[in-house]
């Protein structure tokens, strides 16, 4: 496949550009972050997401959704790193509604799919147990209860956890912590006795949760896909998370990387723009080079979930790793390069450095995903 | 897309009956690479039969048109060409910079006389041809350039010395560029002109680089007279011309990995320093191996993505800067961790077991890739200037 976008993907991405900068610039981060709203999220933008089937992006047509692929969801994802947009697109419309329509039962679809699309759900994935994110060391253990599992432990870092109405939880259900093997994926409504959520939103004002749960009682029909073998399914649910992330660092880069380039056309210092001066020249034109060779691993990533979802592992690495590395240093040299405004609070070019430290950490930072291409190619 | 598929299959089976088993094996030694030219000695038999079997389907040059020895390939069955050819381990039929430079810039500026005169011989690999740019005062300001042409009527008279001219004393014809105009601003007084390096007057003495070997030579010109028939495009408008070639010479540079060794990174590493639990026993070599492979990756897939906006009209036309920096600096990364993981077996400079210390000499050999062609900080100014649109750049 090309690696440029087609028409109906330009297309979607123009749409998602306009709307957003017209409805969700980032003063309505800034709004949400200054009157401290209970919620993190805007559901009047949600609702307006709901109706251009944002929601259900990725959730196949027979649930109502719009059978997009995942370059689409990419492309909408960029445009959001753009504006800093805090909304579910991540935990309900990405993870959870790839995760129930990969692994879930007739049932369990029929269920909850609608209700994503609708806008009525809101999903997440409950996975990191520890700082750093290491899937297969979760030890929180599912232990049997008759015909139900008792959850024990506590879940981090769990996007919109809590406003979410149904966890998707990473549970032990056998072995120890380490093996990829005796990991279940489990549907838990927040709702349920011994489910305690406290909000711990992270430095860019999005959403997160720590979740306790206390004898949380499952039954079995609320396991999501097989027993003991929840792996494969929560890989292909994280590459999914990963590739989109990466996305989302994209849009933010690129978006401080022109904002810096245009001050520095701006700015006068010693009698002429700060851009005339080789120093920043080079390392705007070094800057452009990187976001670029991302930009292509990214777009690589998504087309391959899409063409080929089960070996996309170690493109989706690359891309996570890339975007890490190349958004990270796009925010430090726009603030850089920005010079004492870069610090301030009332510029905006400081919110991109947040969000781009939390994408980084998100579902393996550079070093993690490193780690895991050196594994898959065995040195 | 189904006559894709049969031309893959063509193609499959075409290089399975044509393409000697010898030429399937990876390169040894530099006389490995074919260069054709009047001068050139083949290596073996089924070196000069795969190089006349290719030449005669056009597909040393597959893009180019039929009528000038090409194989009229789209660009899509080119790729698939390629593709194939990797998959069989086929070499490289002919490599030189008749086809990676002067053709295409022949093929745009050329007149008809010229382009039949001079791309069927580098298609079938008849003339050998060096690059005559650089000179001693003119490195990194091209546009400064001093050979002098004097008009005499039907001919030039050509003087002046240039340097880093790749493989002259190999070279049957060069390509030039001259002052014609010493009057006029840099840019707009410089012409580009053909002759034959057997030309009265034309003298080379190699230069021994680093590596000791010596692929760059300085070339003298001493009253060469050449035809004006020989004049590329027109006169004092030279300039266009190298810099259309130059992006040509810069994605080829960019695109150059190199191949003096079959095992992966990870693999050099492991023989050398033992692996510990399954992996790499020295953990910072590690991180910097994977690191360096997910830009490698990430740098390929951007030049399919460069080819692929080509193809669509999106592409920047200083893309091959990009290219070329990127590319070139994320070798000499790359050949620095072959000297890494090498460890003290990739210091060996004689013996048959290094053979003749072909790695220590690719390691020095790409030190030239971010000069040559244009150096890295060039290829930065220009993205600067011309993509990112600074001032003053």
């Amino acid at each position: 496949m090309a690696l440029v976008l087609n028409d109906e993907q330009t297309m979607l991405r123009d749409n998602a550009r306009g709307f957003l900068a017209k409805n969700a610039p980032i003063a309505h981060l800034r709004a949400l972050r200054d009157k401290r709203d209970a919620d993190g999220f805007s559901r009047a933008l949600w609702k307006n997401f709901v109706e251009m089937g944002w929601a259900g992006i990725l959730v196949p047509l027979d649930y109502g959704g719009l059978g997009l692929g995942h370059v689409e969801a990419g492309v909408v994802a960029e445009e959001l790193g753009r504006t800093l947009t805090p909304s579910p697109f991540l935990s309900t419309a990405i993870l959870a509604a790839t995760a129930i329509a990969r692994a879930g039962t007739d049932k369990q679809k029929k269920d909850y799919l609608p209700r994503i699309v609708s806008g009525d759900l809101i999903a997440t994935l409950a996975v990191d147990e520890f700082a750093k994110h290491h899937p297969e060391k979760s030890a929180m253990p599912a232990t049997r209860a008759g015909n139900n599992f008792k959850l024990n432990g506590a879940k981090t870092f769990v996007l919109d956890g809590h406003v979410a109405n149904l966890l998707i939880v990473v549970a032990r259900t056998t072995g120890k912590a380490g093996d990829t093997n005796g990991l279940t994926l489990f549907l838990v409504d927040l709702t349920a006795f011994g489910v305690r959520a406290e909000r711990t939103p992270t430095v860019d004002t999005h959403n997160a949760a720590r979740i306790a749960f206390e004898d949380v009682s499952v039954s079995a029909e609320n396991v999501l896909g097989k027993i003991d073998a929840g792996w494969d399914v929560l890989e292909g649910v994280l590459n999914v998370g990963r590739a989109i992330v990466a996305a989302e660092m994209v849009g933010a880069a690129e978006e401080a990387f022109g904002r810096t380039v245009a001050y520095l056309k701006e700015r006068k210092q010693f009698g002429k723009a700060i851009g005339e001066f080789q120093a920043l020249q080079h390392r705007a034109a070094h800057l452009y080079c990187e976001l670029e060779v991302t930009r292509s691993a990214v777009l690589k990533a998504l087309q391959t979930l899409d063409d080929s979802f089960d070996r996309a592992g170690a493109i989706v690495s690359v891309a996570k790793a890339r975007a890490g590395l190349s958004a990270v240093l796009a925010v430090n040299e726009a603030v850089q390069m920005h010079g004492g405004i870069g610090m301030t609070d009332e510029f905006d070019i400081g919110l991109f450095m947040k969000r781009v430290r939390v994408c980084q950490e998100l579902f393996g930072d550079s070093n993690f995903h490193a780690d895991r291409l050196a594994r898959m190619n065995r040195y | 897309m189904e006559n894709l598929e049969n031309f893959r299959k063509e193609t499959r089976a075409w290089l399975e009956a044509n393409c000697p088993p010898e030429m399937r094996r990876p390169s040894q030694t530099e006389d490995d690479t074919c260069w054709g030219g009047r001068r050139w000695v083949f290596q073996s038999d089924a070196q000069r039969q795969w190089l006349e079997r290719m030449g005669k389907k056009g597909w040393t040059v597959p893009e180019w048109p039929r009528e000038y020895g090409g194989g009229g390939l789209s660009r899509d069955e080119a790729k698939i060409l390629r593709q194939e050819m990797r998959a069989l381990n086929c070499r490289s039929p002919l490599d030189s910079f008749g086809i990676w430079m002067l053709g295409p810039a022949l093929l745009k500026y050329g007149s008809e006389e010229q382009k039949r005169e001079h791309l069927p011989k580098i298609a079938h690999g008849e003339i050998r041809w060096c690059q005559g740019y650089s000179e001693p005062g003119s490195g990194s300001d091209l546009a400064s350039l001093q050979t002098r042409a004097e008009d005499k009527g039907d001919q030039f008279l050509v003087n002046g010395s240039k340097i880093w001219t790749s493989y002259a004393d190999k070279a049957d014809w060069i390509f030039c560029l001259v002052r014609t105009d010493p009057n006029a601003p840099k840019h707009e007084g410089i012409s580009f002109i053909l002759f034959d390096m057997e030309s009265a007057g034309v003298s080379t003495k190699p230069i021994t680089l680093i590596s000791g070997a010596s692929p760059f030579c300085q070339t003298f010109f001493d009253d060469v007279l050449v035809p004006k028939a020989n004049l590329v495009g027109k006169l004092n408008k030279g300039w266009d011309i190298a810099k259309y070639l130059l992006t040509h010479e810069r994605d080829m540079i960019g695109g150059m990995g190199g191949t003096t060794e079959n095992r992966s990174l990870g693999q050099i590493a492991t023989d050398t320093v033992g692996t510990d639990n399954g992996m790499l026993a020295d953990t910072v070599l590690r991180g910097e191996i994977a690191a360096f492979e997910i830009d490698a990756l990430a740098f390929r897939l951007t030049m399919d993505r460069a080819g692929d906006m080509a193809k669509v009209g999106q592409a920047h036309p200083a893309v091959s800067s990009l290219l070329k920096y990127y590319g070139t600096e994320l070798n000499k990364r790359r050949m620095e961790l072959v000297m890494s993981a090498g460890g003290t077996d990739a210091l060996e400079w004689e013996g048959e077991r290094s053979r003749e210390g072909r790695t220590a000499r690719a390691w020095l050999r790409s030190k030239a890739n971010s000069i040559e062609g244009g150096t890295s900080e060039v290829q930065l100014n220009i993205i600067a200037k011309r993509i990112l649109g600074l001032p003053g750049a």
